[in-house]
């Protein structure tokens, strides 16, 4: 690392050398070598019944992909996955493995050390889409039906191409210029480096059969009713527009004091990192994957010091043990049993967060009356986020503020499904997203054609 | 510290471990090498008159390989030395006076012509060799040309060659057998009756290493067509075990002393050939592999299992496995054993379910209460091993031999604790009363 080129206070862009941006922002985690994919592919025991499949929501049979691999046939494992999931590649990217399917790898057993599925499905769809060659899919005949599917995130995407596979037409609207909601602005870019959410966006897109219509926002530019009226069916992928506010003095002092999404959404949009202001001294409020995110590109953006504060211990942060341990060998402090009572200004300027210290009482999260200050001149807001009812009117039934839906993803009014983060009852995981549009399809493509699931067309391409 | 000096055939040396005869062995500069580097002594690249032969510009070796790349199987299509035999002949000379305390075994080959081989004895005892080992082995090219395993193949002429070779030398003569072939034994007792000092093998097995699938051309190919070659490797060894244990249990040639080859790369693998019979090992894809050094660990392994066992020297344990080796019908089959599956070691993986479901006996379960779980049905258990063999996690399966008086679950009968084979099982209708051993 090189000097950097200010280190003053204040939100500052171009803290850093262009090299020392383009280091901190190159891949996280580089491709697997052949060589080394060969070796652990070889490590997949090829278990029966295996339990990573089951781990996976969106069962992507692992050892067959892994398998595949071993046989030099990237081709078949890069269908393996994409069967089963056609976000496979930002999948294997953002997916916390650890509590999915390497935490249920049968190597963890003998020798606490699981097969490494995230990397090698990365190699595997990677090495697909670089020479793709003829497609894996293609659509089954023109069903006549056409599809409206609102919002182009990992459970919008999945649905539509669930659907084109299967013969009918889909519309899909998403408000922001690109598609690929969280993926495209809500990952860190360290996690998504070389334009890899778009990259898996055009192959998505290449089955045909899905009209993508971009900067078209729901109760704006047209009306859940509407949709009804044009369309047989309607597929809800709005995930979640809202951000929680702490609620304390000092919260709206500028652009000092930010949402970390839209943080994180500049920084992905940026042309260069350099672009992007950045404090010298950060606090990230929240103990999510998007706290890590914005903490750790905070640090790589050239803060000096940046301290993640979580107002409960370790046990019950939503971010994974690989998220703090990653967060931590970046020069993140994590502070646990914390919680913002005030942003302090001096001079019209963010001058630090004021933090109550807290304890569990009785299985009840109290302040101890202990407080103290921890400098800084930036506050990032990660405490969550929430589903916006608004734009879909208030026919939809909801539950703990998200739409409710049966395991279809079918809402209580006809011809609506949901599906990703604005649907009641997930993880809030990329990869459940998924799952959530792919099983959509299957029950729209169902409630249509009023065919068994399993009597589906044979969809896949005769492989060339 | 145990001894591992051998004096094998009255060729002494002073560790088991020679190179075979092959490209390590075939130059000066080679067989100094392996000297330093510690090995107790070599047979030098098989020698064969002049002219010499040629060897192909393309590749010589190929080789199969685990995933990780390791070498499980190494082929090779090189001839016999292609150098001057007299230039062989002067660095034996030279490299055995530098080594004395090393064996200095020299392979020859030559068609079925006796002058050929009278011309070739005196010159390579002229040499300072301390014994000869025909190559009646090589599988490929020289057997085009009516040599190696095309000899090797027809008892009557190693018969022949071997009392050739002894009538007109006086050193120790080694008999080098080619595995292609049905029965090892026939081979051996040619060997014996020509009055050879011993036997050595295996050598390489025919050969094609693959198929290139986008030139549509086999493995290895010069200039667009391959020759089968000779296999050897790790892969060969239970196919090299078998043929030595024949040899040492055979009633005609259980004392004729064998030198061990094939797929040894461990001090392991080195004990093993020895607890079957032999005197002697040779070694060659370890090292050209590896390299010369591997011999210090194949030694200094085989030096530990000795003093942990309490064998004082190689001739301790030769041969102390070679009783265990039967025809199959001298099997006990009154022994009753049963898989076990430990549940502590277990790591779920299921392997042992699906195998014994697809292709054995449907003995071992895959849930118990709803929950993963493997675990053996003794009822079905007809104790194949096939769930110990593949399981990968160590110690998690082993079988269980049934105690005498113990009821088999399977069959629903006592377990005898006598022993009777299938020559006296009532179901063999040609079954006789006495016990067969």
């Amino acid at each position: 690392m090189e000097t950097p080129a200010t280190r003053s206070c204040g939100l500052r862009a171009g803290r850093l050398s262009e090299a020392d941006y383009a280091r901190n922002f190159s891949d996280a985690h580089p491709l697997l070598t052949r060589a080394q994919a060969m070796i652990e592919a070889e490590r997949c025991y090829y278990c029966y019944d295996a339990p990573c499949i089951a781990a996976c929501p969106t069962g992507i049979d692992v050892p067959s992909f892994i398998q595949r691999i071993a046989q030099d046939n990237l081709r078949g494992a890069a269908r393996a996955i994409l069967e089963a999931n056609p976000l496979g590649g930002m999948c294997a990217r953002v997916c916390p493995t650890e509590v999915l399917c390497e935490e249920a790898c049968v190597r963890n057993a003998s020798e606490a050390k699981p097969v490494e599925i995230g990397a090698l499905q990365r190699f595997a769809v990677d090495g697909y889409l670089a020479e793709p060659g003829e497609p894996l899919f293609r659509r089954a005949a023109d069903t006549g039906r056409r599809i409206a599917v609102v919002g182009g995130g990992p459970a919008g995407l999945a649905c539509a191409h669930g659907l084109a596979r299967r013969g009918h037409a889909v519309v899909l609207f998403d408000a922001r210029a690109k598609l690929g909601g969280l993926n495209e602005y809500g990952i860190a870019a360290y996690k998504a480096a070389d334009a890899f959410a778009q990259a898996e966006v055009r192959w998505l897109l290449s089955i045909g059969g899905i009209e993508a219509r971009s900067q078209q926002m729901l109760g704006r530019d047209f009306t859940l009713q509407s949709l009804l009226d044009e369309y047989d069916a309607v597929f809800l992928g709005l995930g979640l527009a809202g951000t929680n506010a702490l609620g304390v003095d000092g919260e709206a002092t500028g652009e000092a004091v930010r949402d970390a999404v839209d943080f994180i959404a500049q920084l992905r949009q940026a042309e260069r990192p350099a672009e992007v202001p950045i404090g010298r001294r950060v606090v990230v409020i929240g103990g999510g994957m998007t706290a890590v995110d914005a903490a750790v590109q905070s640090r790589l953006l050239g803060a000096e010091e940046v301290t993640m504060v979580y107002r409960r211990g370790p046990d019950t942060m939503t971010a994974s043990l690989a998220e703090r341990h990653w967060a931590q060998t970046h020069g993140v402090t994590i502070r646990y049993w914390s919680a913002p009572t005030a942003v302090a200004q001096e001079d019209g300027e963010v001058a630090g967060v004021r933090l109550a210290a807290t304890a569990l009482v009785d299985g009840r999260l109290v302040t101890t009356g202990e407080e103290h200050t921890i400098e800084a001149d930036m506050v990032l807001k990660a405490i969550g986020q929430t589903y916006l009812p608004e734009p879909t009117g208030a026919a939809i039934a909801l539950k703990g503020g998200r739409i409710l839906t049966d395991a279809n993803g079918r809402t209580s009014l006809a011809r609506v499904w949901a599906g990703g983060d604005c649907r009641y009852g997930g993880r809030d995981l990329t990869v459940e997203a998924v799952e959530h549009g792919k099983r959509s399809a299957v029950d729209i493509d169902f409630a249509l054609s009023g065919q068994e699931p399993d009597a589906a067309p044979e969809l896949e391409a005769a492989h060339g | 510290m145990a001894d591992l000096s051998i004096d094998f055939v009255g060729i002494k040396s002073p560790n088991p471990f020679w190179l075979a005869s092959a490209p390590p062995t075939d130059k000066a500069v080679n067989v100094t090498r392996a000297f330093e580097a510690g090995w107790g002594g070599v047979v030098w690249k098989t020698l064969g008159e002049d002219p010499p032969v040629v060897n192909v510009n393309g590749p010589r070796y190929s080789t199969l390989m685990s995933q990780d790349r390791r070498v499980i199987g190494f082929n090779n299509i090189e001839l016999i030395s292609d150098r001057p035999l007299r230039t062989n002949l002067d660095e034996i000379l030279r490299v055995k006076r530098a080594w004395p305390d090393r064996a200095m075994v020299v392979s020859l080959m030559a068609p079925v012509d006796e002058a050929a081989w009278r011309r070739l004895l005196p010159m390579t005892e002229d040499a300072g060799a301390d014994g000869v080992e025909l190559n009646f082995g090589c599988p490929h090219g020289m057997s085009e040309r009516g040599m190696g395993s095309t000899v090797g193949q027809i008892p009557e002429y190693i018969q022949l060659i071997t009392e050739w070779c002894k009538h007109y030398s006086r050193l120790p003569v080694i008999v080098k057998l080619t595995p292609n072939i049905t029965d090892i034994r026939q081979a051996a007792r040619a060997a014996h009756a020509g009055g050879a000092d011993s036997v050595s093998l295996i050598n390489t097995l025919n050969s094609v290493m693959g198929v290139d699938l986008d030139r549509m051309t086999m493995i290895p190919s010069t200039d667009g067509a391959g020759s089968h070659g000779g296999y050897c490797g790790p892969a060969v060894k239970p196919i090299a075990l078998n043929m030595v244990a024949e040899i040492a249990r055979d009633a005609q040639t259980r004392d004729l002393p064998i030198s061990g080859i094939g797929g040894i790369s461990t001090w392991r693998d080195a004990a093993e050939f020895i607890a079957l019979g032999c005197g002697s090992v040779q070694v060659c894809t370890a090292a050209m592999v590896y390299g010369f050094k591997i011999v210090e660990d194949l030694c200094d392994g085989l030096s530990n299992f000795m003093d942990q066992r309490g064998y004082a020297s190689i001739e301790a344990f030769r041969g102390g496995a070679v009783q265990t080796v039967k025809d199959w019908n001298a099997l006990n089959l009154n022994h009753v054993e049963k898989a076990v599956i430990d549940q502590d070691h277990c790591i779920q993986c299921g392997r042992c379910h699906v195998v014994c479901e697809d292709t054995s006996h449907q003995a071992i379960t895959a849930t118990r209460d709803g929950r993963r779980h493997f675990e053996v049905r003794e009822e079905d258990c007809v104790g194949c091993n096939l769930c110990v063999s593949i399981c990968p996690a160590p110690g998690a399966l082993a079988m269980r031999a049934l105690a005498s008086g113990e009821i088999d679950r399977r069959t629903g009968e006592r377990v005898s604790g006598e022993y009777a084979n299938w020559s006296m099982h009532p179901d063999n209708p040609m079954r006789v009363a006495a016990s067969a051993d």
